[in-house]
C-alpha cells in the first residue's frame, strides 16, 4: 500500500519502526497531489517546504507524531493564509496565531499541512459556494464532493492527505464525508475549542476530523478535545480515550431508527443501503428499535432563521477596517464598510446576512428568531426523550448521492432542504458521525458513496466510535 | 409571521451591504421562498416552551485574571488594509467643524 493510502494506525507503526520517515509521508503527498489535484482540486493553498520542515523536527514517540494533517481553510495555522473560501479573507490575511486545535495538533506531534478548499465561510452544501476554485467529487469528477468542508473529504478520499479537519455547522463534516466515502465525525457541542475558527454561527459551529477509517477519526478527536479558557463554551467534561472501547462492537446495544429519516424525500438506493448497514449491525448483535424524532420536518426552517442570525452578527467584523479587502477609503466609514462587504462577499454569504439580519430586525424578531430558538427546544427534547431508550440513531445522512455540479444553481431553498437529516445533530448539540456504507450506481457508471449516520447523545462520542467502528464496512 | 415580502433593499442598508440593482432582483425571490418555508413553523404551539439559545448552557464562564502574552503588534498590523504610525488608519469619521 502507498504512504498516501495507508491510515494513521499504518503510518505510525511505519514510522517508530524506523521503516519511513515523516519527510517520506510528506515527499509522497507532494507526489499525489501534483498527479490528482489539478482535477480534483481540493486544495487552496500548501506549502511543501514549510512541511518538510515541521517533519523533519516530528517527535515521532506523540500519539500523532510524523502525521500530515490538512486543515479547512477557516482554522487559523500561525503564518498561513485563511482565506475561508474568500474574496474577502484572498491574498491579505496571514494568520497571527494557531487556532486551539492546530496546536493541539502540533503538541500531539502532527505536521500541519494544505489548506482545503470550502464553501465561503462555511455557507453550503456543494463547495461551488468557494470563490476560490471549484472542488470536484474524487469518485465521479462530473460531482460535488459536498460541502462546506468538501476540500477535506476529497482530499481525503482523493489520497492526498492522511487526514483533515473540518468544520460542522449543519453537517459540513458528516455530508462531504458521506459523498465523498469517507468518515466524518461531528463531535458534541462543547467537546472541541472553537478557538481559531472563523465563527459562521456560535452556537452550531464544532470542528471534528475526516478520515479514511474510524480509529483514525477517534485519535484525531483525542488529540483536539478537551476544554481549552479561550473557549467559554469548551467543556470541562473530562475526556475519555475514545480508542479503549473502540472494539467492543455494538452487541447488546439498543439502535434506533427514526421513521422521519427514512420516508419519502429519500432515494431509495440510498435509503437501501443504510437499511442494510442497520441490518448488519443486528446481525452483530445490536437490537433495532422504530423510534420518532416529531419536529424533523422542522428542522430546515429552524436551522436557516438561526444560522443566519448568528451568521448576520458573526460576519460584522468583516468590515474593510481590519483585515482583507479595503473598497470605498475616499468615502466616510459607512461607504468603507458597504463597499467592501459588497466587493468581499460572495451570492450566498450575502443572501444568509441578509437573511440572519431581516429575522433579527424590529418587528421580525420574535415571529422569526425567538420562536425558532423554542423548536429548536422542541427538537433537543425528541433527542432527548429518544436517547432514554436508545444507545445510538441510525440515519441517512443525505437524502441523495453527491449531485452533479451546477444542479442547485440560483435555487437556494431546494439546496437547504437537502441537509434536513443532519441540521438536527448541530440544533441538539449531540455528536454525529458519517460511516462509508456503500455505493449507489450512477448512470455515467461510477459508483457514488453512501454514508451511514449515527447520532449519539451529548459527550456519548465513545459509544459513537463503537457504533462507527462495527459499521464500518 | 404573516408572509411579507422581504424589503431586500431596506435589509441591505441595515447590514452594511452596498448591493447592485441585479443583486436585489435575484435574491428577492430566492429569500421570499426561503421565508415562505420558515411560515411553517407557525403551525407549532410553543407556548411555554422556553428558547434555547445554546444547545449546552454554561453561564459566567470566567477566566483566571492573569495577565499573559498578546499576539505581536506588527503581525496584528500586517493584516490591516492600511496602517500608519502603529494603527490602523481609516477615513475620518469626525465631521469638520
Amino acid at each position: 500500500m502507498s504512504l498516501t493510502s495507508a491510515s494513521i494506525t499504518q503510518l505510525r507503526q511505519q514510522l517508530t519502526r524506523g521503516e519511513i520517515t515523516a519527510v517520506d509521508i510528506v515527499d509522497a503527498l507532494e507526489a499525489a497531489i501534483a498527479s490528482r489535484d489539478p482535477e480534483v482540486g481540493a486544495f487552496l493553498s500548501r506549502d511543501l517546504n514549510r512541511a518538510r520542515e515541521f517533519a523533519a523536527q516530528a517527535d515521532l514517540s506523540l500519539p500523532l507524531g510524523g502525521i500530515p494533517i490538512a486543515l479547512k481553510d477557516n482554522i487559523n495555522a500561525l503564518g498561513e493564509p485563511c482565506s475561508c473560501g474568500s474574496r474577502f479573507l484572498q491574498g491579505g490575511y496571514v494568520a497571527p496565531y494557531d487556532a486551539t486545535v492546530t496546536r493541539k495538533l502540533r503538541q500531539a506531534g502532527a505536521v500541519i499541512f494544505g489548506r482545503t478548499n470550502m464553501d465561503e465561510f462555511a455557507m453550503g452544501s456543494s463547495t461551488e459556494n468557494s470563490a476560490l476554485g471549484l472542488t470536484r467529487n474524487p469518485h465521479d469528477l462530473s460531482r460535488v464532493p459536498g460541502g462546506s468542508s468538501g476540500g477535506s473529504a476529497a482530499a481525503v478520499a482523493a489520497h492526498t492527505a492522511i487526514a483533515a479537519l473540518g468544520s460542522d455547522t449543519g453537517g459540513s463534516i458528516r455530508q462531504p464525508a458521506s459523498h465523498c466515502g469517507v468518515v466524518g465525525l461531528k463531535p458534541s457541542y462543547g467537546r472541541v475549542s472553537r478557538f481559531g475558527l472563523v465563527a459562521f454561527a456560535s452556537s452550531l459551529d464544532q470542528i471534528g476530523p475526516l478520515t479514511r477509517s474510524v480509529d483514525d477519526a477517534a485519535a484525531i478527536l483525542q488529540a483536539i478535545a478537551g476544554h481549552d479558557p479561550a473557549d467559554s463554551t469548551s467543556l470541562t467534561a473530562p475526556v475519555p480515550d475514545y480508542l479503549a472501547e473502540i472494539d467492543r462492537g455494538v452487541a447488546g446495544m439498543k439502535l434506533g431508527l427514526p421513521r422521519e429519516y427514512f420516508g419519502d424525500g429519500i432515494d431509495p438506493a440510498v435509503r437501501a443501503q443504510v437499511t442494510a448497514a442497520a441490518h448488519r449491525l443486528e446481525a452483530a448483535g445490536a437490537e433495532l428499535v422504530e423510534i420518532s424524532l416529531p419536529h424533523t420536518e422542522h428542522a430546515v426552517a429552524t436551522y436557516y432563521i438561526l444560522a443566519p442570525a448568528e451568521a448576520s452578527s458573526n460576519l460584522s467584523r468583516f468590515d474593510g477596517v481590519r483585515y482583507g479587502v479595503r473598497h470605498g477609503g475616499s468615502g466616510d466609514l459607512l461607504d468603507l464598510y458597504r463597499d467592501s462587504r459588497e466587493a468581499g462577499f460572495g451570492p450566498e454569504v450575502k443572501r444568509r446576512i441578509l437573511l440572519g439580519t431581516y429575522v433579527l430586525s424590529s418587528g421580525y424578531y420574535d415571529a422569526y428568531y425567538t420562536r425558532a430558538q423554542k423548536v429548536r427546544t422542541l427538537i433537543r427534547q425528541d433527542f432527548e426523550k429518544a436517547f432514554a431508550g436508545v444507545d445510538a440513531i441510525l440515519s441517512p445522512v443525505a437524502p441523495g448521492p453527491a449531485r452533479k455540479i451546477g444542479e442547485n444553481a440560483g435555487n437556494p431553498l431546494q439546496e437547504y432542504l437537502s441537509d434536513i437529516f443532519t441540521l438536527s445533530a448541530n440544533l441538539a448539540g449531540i455528536c454525529a458521525i458519517s460511516v462509508p456504507v456503500g455505493t449507489v450506481p450512477a448512470e455515467n457508471g461510477s459508483a457514488l458513496p453512501v454514508g451511514l449516520q449515527i447520532l449519539g447523545p451529548h459527550l456519548g462520542e465513545a459509544t459513537l466510535l463503537r457504533v462507527a467502528k462495527a459499521a464500518e464496512s | 409571521m404573516a408572509q411579507n415580502s422581504i424589503d431586500v433593499r431596506y435589509v441591505a442598508g441595515l447590514a452594511r451591504l452596498h448591493l447592485s440593482e441585479e443583486e436585489c432582483a435575484e435574491f428577492q425571490p430566492q429569500l421570499d421562498a426561503i421565508l415562505g418555508h420558515a411560515e411553517s413553523l407557525l403551525a407549532l404551539d410553543v407556548s411555554g416552551i422556553d428558547a434555547t439559545a445554546h444547545p449546552v448552557p454554561v453561564h459566567d464562564v470566567l477566566r483566571q485574571d492573569i495577565p499573559h502574552q498578546s499576539l505581536p503588534v506588527e503581525s496584528v498590523l500586517n493584516n490591516a488594509p492600511e496602517q500608519a504610525q502603529g494603527q490602523i488608519r481609516v477615513p475620518k469619521v469626525i465631521a469638520d467643524a
